[in-house]
């Protein structure tokens, strides 16, 4: 460790009761809280997945919403993502700066590409898709739904749904976690071009890491429950 | 050593260790700025307290015009919509407005001095979660002004009283209001525990093991759990009914397909939790209390600080208790009652505590010790209702009856409030330097103790013959009249001793008529007792290390080997953090931003929907720019270099 970042050390972070720094007990803290965000959206959607499957009688089979494949791909991205956070943890922690940056940005650019995914999967939901007709069938609102195209070609209505609101205020908050996640990367890597930074940063770029990883679990929660599930049960 | 007492003898040399980056108020700051910019754990405490007495008197005034309402039947001093406002403005102030407040601001003055700590871990943040609670209590408070007037929907906001469609105002804006200043309320609430969390962990001062800790700060990191953990419920059931009032969403409507039950379900799963929340800090002030006005150590304490987190825990698995007549179901309703009835077992170890720590001890009836008795006695008659309403056949007599609003107003009132004005009685002296007049503190505890019992133990029979609570009148013939006024005598009795002991504990902070305090004015027993009164901006000259769990008491009356002792005063001086403007920015733009998604519908000539955005991405562009300075700008500082002497 160089002079300076003991010096640093010195003055940023005095010595604690537990000898873990402050930062990482709050972050932790935080998680501990967000859990309990995540959990009142998740039993949300799960206590109004079957209930409301067919409100107004119009009986909503989420398979024909959604688009797995793309999902699944945006899935494996951002639990990629997490390898390049590991990485970024693990370079200033020796104190390799340029590596840092590069998995920095790598984290960043995985988590767009998840955002990319998750606003065009948005768009397509509620937009519907194109049947053989050239009609539009299976919009997903966050108010309504409306399923297959009637058979005298006439477009099915939009119709009052609850999955719709479960759906996106779920994954919408997930997305928003992912949002603030990226931008506050991407202040760290603006940073790291000051040349200020050091390995007195280790614990913002833990903490950063501690927080990107547990919004990746929560997806690893989500993303069964809300997705695959819909194809077993 | 001549070099270090050079030193020593410049006591306030400021030493900047950074560059600065923005213009930011400097040691020597001074006035409002002071007061706006301050970071100092003791300050926030006061003006979180401030704040929170100024609300008291609001929400008393609103109780008071409940029961002037109520006064005989038939009375029409509220319209019906008034009254409901009414009922739902007391409670949301008085809960979040008032009582976590004031836990809060006992928290943020007391808990650093006890453990030894120079601030709490993030000063900067604790100055941004006192923005946000006085954003909040706006907010709140504008509803008044604006379509609707303030919410009608009580201070749980069941499902479909929030609905727009079943409101009596098109338009009706106050739920709106409740909604965004409860979030940002959560939002203060969260940052405090989260500081509090880290720094009772984190921040003790050598010695000051975990089972050192005094009882007052293990309530505060019990609550701090609490309310991170229970908090979210209510900002997810929140954000799902801004959703379904601003987007269409069908959450809780249960015209298409919403389920009103889950919004029960979300709010106890918070608001049980709140319970405690609201009670054990009261708890743990008395723990402090009790002992120091009975000159003996209090009785098993590790059964205290285990049954407060026990009461902790079990409080998140009682909340359908608040549910029972909606039709959960055989297994779920008597779950619940069991676990109810179980909860009890930890609260009366606690009592039984207080009172083995007063058997036997020489007992001095000072005003906190006063209290602390009105206290244990008024919060047993509401804890044996609350066993009463454990049991399902009962509470579905009970439910909606005075009979629920006398319980909880003697857990509230009796249980937390005497807690809150005995922790004034006790600690206000330390927080002014001046001793209060004793016999006016006596009189207030005899008006509001005279007052809240006449107010409140006749709605135990006002609702067992059947009066229904959150009604705007009752009809002649049922014999509810007697006491409903007796019960609003009282509450103007109570109201007045409120108001006194207000006035005198404000009186307290510029009287020059005062005795002085001196450093332990009652023998007390926990670690800031060993700081000088007022106490100095730097909290420890010298961090303490610690060797006893009463620190004060054994450094006074124990054996050598028990006192603490000093660490040698730092050459670097005691590390003060720079005031800051980011928390106040960063809060005003959370304002700003809740301001704007507030008035962000309009009706335009068409008669369409119309969304405007701008104000409420201006709020946000202020916010993101107090982050980024706040982020730019680090904690910087200066050093103090206080006297050999000082403590």
């Amino acid at each position: 460790m160089s002079d300076a970042a003991v010096h640093a050390l010195d003055h940023h972070e005095p010595v604690t009761s537990t000898g873990i720094p402050n930062k990482k007990v709050l972050m932790w803290a935080f998680l501990g809280s967000d859990c309990m965000f995540f959990g009142t959206l998740i039993s949300t959607h799960l206590i109004y997945r079957k209930i409301s499957a067919t409100v107004g009688g119009n009986t909503l089979d989420v398979r024909d919403i959604f688009d797995i494949e793309l999902t699944s791909f945006s899935t494996f991205i951002l639990l990629a993502s997490s390898l390049f956070m590991a990485l970024a943890v693990s370079a200033i922690h020796k104190g390799n700066l340029k590596s840092t940056r590069w998995m920095l940005l790598g984290t960043i650019v995985f988590g767009s590409i998840f955002l990319a995914c998750q606003v065009y999967e948005f768009t397509h939901f509620v937009h519907g898709k194109e049947n053989k007709n050239g009609d539009l069938e299976h919009q997903l609102t966050l108010s309504a739904y409306a399923g297959k195209t009637l058979e005298d070609g006439k477009d099915a209505e939009l119709k009052p749904h609850v999955f719709g609101s479960t759906f996106y205020v779920l994954t919408g908050t997930h997305g928003t976690h992912v949002a603030i996640g990226v931008f506050w990367l991407l202040g760290w890597f603006v940073y790291s071009f000051t040349g200020r930074m050091s390995t007195a940063h280790a614990i913002d770029i833990e903490c950063c890491g501690l927080y990107w990883h547990f919004v990746d679990i929560v997806w690893i929660i989500i993303f069964p429950v809300v997705y695959l599930m819909e194809y077993a049960f | 050593m001549a070099i270090e007492s050079i030193k020593y003898a410049s006591p306030e040399t400021e030493s900047k260790l950074e560059t600065k980056a923005f213009p930011r108020p400097g040691q020597h700051a001074s006035g409002i700025v002071d007061w706006l910019t301050t970071i100092d754990h003791k300050k926030i405490g006061l003006m979180y307290g401030l704040a929170a007495l100024f609300f008291l008197i609001v929400g008393g005034i609103e109780a008071l015009l409940i029961r002037s309402q109520l006064w005989s039947h038939n009375m029409e001093v509220l319209t019906n919509r008034q009254y409901n406002q009414m009922f739902t403005m007391h409670g949301t102030t008085m809960v979040f407005l008032v009582i976590m407040p004031l836990s809060a601001a006992f928290f943020n003055f007391f808990m650093p001095l006890q453990i030894g700590a120079r601030d709490v871990a993030f000063p900067r943040m604790n100055t941004l979660s006192l923005w946000c609670f006085i954003a909040g209590g706006i907010i709140l408070n504008l509803s008044w002004f604006f379509t609707g007037g303030s919410p009608a929907i009580g201070w749980f906001g069941y499902a479909p009283l929030t609905d727009p469609r079943f409101t009596e105002v098109i338009g009706d804006m106050g739920p709106d209001f409740w909604i965004f200043s409860l979030q940002i309320l959560g939002i203060a609430s969260l940052l405090a525990s989260f500081n509090f969390i880290t720094t009772i962990i984190n921040m003790r001062a050598p010695g000051m093991t975990m089972m050192r800790l005094p009882v007052f700060t293990w309530m505060t990191l019990v609550v701090s759990f609490l309310l991170i953990l229970a908090l979210p419920a209510i900002a997810i059931a929140l954000a799902e009914l801004m959703f379904d009032r601003s987007y269409g969403t069908n959450f809780f409507d249960f015209l298409e397909g919403g389920k009103p039950h889950l919004w029960q379900h979300l709010f106890w799963i918070f608001g049980h939790p709140e319970v405690y929340i609201l009670i054990l800090p009261a708890m743990g002030i008395v723990s402090e209390v009790i002992p120091v006005f009975s000159r003996k150590p209090l009785f098993g304490y590790g059964l205290v600080v285990f049954s407060g987190a026990l009461i902790g825990f079990m409080g998140f698995a009682v909340w359908s208790h608040h549910m029972f007549t909606t039709g959960m179901g055989v297994v779920a309703t008597s779950a619940f009652s069991i676990l109810t009835m179980l909860i009890a077992i930890p609260t009366g170890v606690k009592i039984f505590n207080w009172i083995g720590t007063m058997w036997g001890g020489r007992i001095r009836f000072d005003t906190p010790m006063l209290f602390a008795l009105g206290f244990i006695t008024m919060f047993m008659i509401g804890g044996f209702t609350g066993i009463m309403h454990s049991s399902v056949p009962i509470d579905a007599q009970h439910q909606d009856t005075y009979f629920v609003v006398a319980h909880f107003h003697y857990v509230l009132i009796g249980g937390a409030l005497f807690g809150l004005f005995c922790g004034f009685y006790f600690w206000l002296p330390k927080i002014t330097g001046r001793m209060m007049n004793e016999k006016l503190g006596k009189f207030v505890f005899t008006l509001m103790f005279l007052g809240f019992n006449l107010t409140f133990f006749p709605m135990h029979y006002l609702g067992m013959i059947g009066q229904p609570r959150r009604t705007h009148s009752y009809n002649e013939g049922h014999g509810f009249e007697a006491w409903n006024q007796i019960a609003t005598v009282g509450s103007f009795i109570l109201g007045i001793g409120v108001f006194i002991g207000v006035v005198q504990f404000i009186h307290s902070f510029y009287s020059k008529k005062l005795k002085p305090a001196g450093k332990n004015p009652w023998d007390a027993r926990s670690l800031e007792w060993t700081l000088s009164s007022p106490v100095k901006d730097y909290n420890f000259a010298r961090t303490p290390i610690i060797k006893a769990r009463d620190q004060a008491w054994e450094n006074n009356h124990g054996e050598k080997d028990n006192h603490s002792e000093k660490q040698p005063l730092d050459d670097h001086g005691v590390h003060m953090p720079d005031r800051s403007w980011c928390p106040l920015v960063t809060a005003f733009g959370l304002f700003v931003m809740a301001i704007g998604l507030l008035f962000h519908q309009s009706i335009d000539a068409s008669g369409e929907l119309a969304r405007d955005y701008t104000i409420a991405i201006a709020g946000g562009v202020i916010f993101v720019v107090g982050v980024i300075m706040w982020a730019i700008e680090g904690p910087r500082g200066y050093h103090l270099f206080p006297k050999e002497n000082e403590e």
